[in-house]
């Protein structure tokens, strides 16, 4: 029998190691897998590289990750959000390397990574300060840019149903990144509102398939970044 | 020099008048901030679809405060609601409908727009300015039209249409038509034409404010 759950996300990060590249779900609070994220912090994994649409808002989630110093590099398309204070003062500061990535490049960076793609041409950030010291090829009368597939050790990501195989589904505009980045990582972790047994989801409509997934944590009242912030909560 | 608030189009005129050239059924994308607009002067007896790249097509008006739903988004990250129709889709899928030339329109705001369609609108390349560029780079080379909608001028009384962009570019050679509060402008092979000015506004006001020649030859044949 298959059975992929995990008691708890401290259990479920437990092994995440110093230096690990971790990818974390979310365009803005949407998709945000903060309780994933907060045990991460507990568990205190160091010199991490990101990869993640934005840097959080507020002290909590992935904005208190960030600073608790835990993370030595970010690859990202919009780090300043408002309401992003955390990402800007580390990195006026110096203490965080940034690697600025269109957006759409960086989806199809990760999804390309899950894939088996080791790289790819597009004409994205061409002529722009992005595409400076990448290689570049004309194809018909365009020039592309050559973009490296990403992989990362760890995906972290929030789903709304998942059964104990590890099929997921999603809510609304939370989705975002989390299918490309479930099947990037070596290990991919889900949160999920909502476990079921396998067999009871409509396999139509599975968004990612279980074979991209490796635990599932139960975290029946997901918190959410907006509510955090005007409670004025902080992490830890 | 001037303020050009109190002159020619208002933001909402300009907003309606980037309406008026979208045909029925088209698939936009509008950009954060002033393009916003455009979704409150949709023309009668049209509809849009709109897509927000985190993930949605057929994007609808604010919600009412009991409709909020915080995962349920635009790419400005405010909450939105969505139409009969609608589809959620990974970022993936929602940018192979940009990068694949799937979308019919982009309308974006603008720092500068050159003469050869240049686009600067991400980055004024301050020091301490924290870089951030989000979907642009790929609205711009993917989607088949790319409309600017900005005030003609900066706050400081810069021309934001120039030659050539000082400021980082978002894409080279990429936008197609420019809406501002003084004139609707072509970006032809020949440089900036005008289309169309907007009422008590003279040729001469707008080019006196251009940064780079503006050729008038254009104008009819664009409105036909």
């Amino acid at each position: 029998m298959i059975d992929k759950r995990f008691a708890s996300a401290r259990e479920a990060v437990a092994d995440i190691f110093d230096g690990a590249t971790v990818m974390i779900g979310g365009f803005g609070e949407a998709g945000s897998p903060i309780e994933l994220i907060h045990a991460l912090i507990d568990q205190g994994a160091k010199g991490l590289t990101v990869v993640s649409n934005n840097t959080g808002t507020g002290l909590v989630g992935l904005a208190a990750l960030l600073r608790a110093e835990r993370v030595s590099k970010i690859i990202c398309s919009f780090p300043k959000t408002a309401g992003s204070t955390v990402f800007p003062d580390l990195y006026r500061a110096g203490k965080i390397q940034l690697e600025l990535v269109p957006q759409g490049t960086l989806a199809e960076r990760i999804r390309a990574g899950g894939a088996g793609i080791v790289a790819f041409y597009t004409p994205t950030a061409v002529g722009t300060p992005l595409a400076q010291g990448k290689e570049s090829r004309v194809f018909g009368d365009r020039e592309h840019v050559l973009e490296h597939g990403i992989r990362a050790d760890f995906t972290l990501i929030k789903g709304r149903t998942a059964d104990t195989h590890g099929n997921v589904l999603y809510h609304r505009t939370a989705r975002n990144f989390a299918p490309m980045m479930a099947t990037a990582a070596t290990v991919t972790i889900v949160q999920a509102a909502q476990v079921v047994d396998a067999g009871a989801l409509d396999a139509e409509v599975i968004v990612t398939p279980g074979i991209f997934v490796d635990r599932v944590v139960h975290v029946p009242a997901p918190a959410l970044e907006s509510a955090l912030n005007e409670a004025g909560a902080s992490y830890p | 020099m001037t303020s050009a608030t109190s002159i020619g189009w208002t933001r909402d005129a300009i907003a309606e008048r980037v309406a008026q050239d979208i045909p029925n059924g088209s698939y936009v994308n509008l950009g954060i901030g002033i393009p916003e607009l455009v979704a409150s002067h949709v023309p009668a007896g049209r509809t849009f679809i709109y897509h927000t790249e985190n993930g949605l097509l057929g994007m609808g008006p604010s919600p009412a405060a009991s409709e909020s739903d915080p995962e349920l988004i635009n790419a400005g990250k405010r909450r939105v609601t969505m139409m009969p129709g609608a589809a959620f889709f990974d970022q993936a899928t929602s940018f192979a409908m940009i990068r694949g030339g799937h979308l019919d329109l982009s309308v974006l705001g603008a720092f500068q727009v050159a003469a050869n369609g240049d686009l600067a609108n991400w980055s004024t390349g301050a020091d301490d300015a924290i870089p951030a560029v989000g979907g642009a780079m790929d609205l711009v080379a993917g989607v088949k039209r790319v409309f600017v909608m900005t005030t003609h001028m900066t706050k400081e009384g810069e021309p934001k249409l120039v030659q050539r962009c000082t400021y980082p570019l978002t894409g080279r050679a990429v936008v197609t038509r420019i809406y501002s509060d003084l004139a609707v402008i072509d970006v032809t092979a020949r440089g900036f034409a005008l289309v169309e000015l907007a009422p008590g506004i003279t040729f001469d006001f707008v080019q006196e404010r251009t940064a780079a020649p503006i050729i008038t030859s254009h104008a009819l044949e664009a409105r036909q």
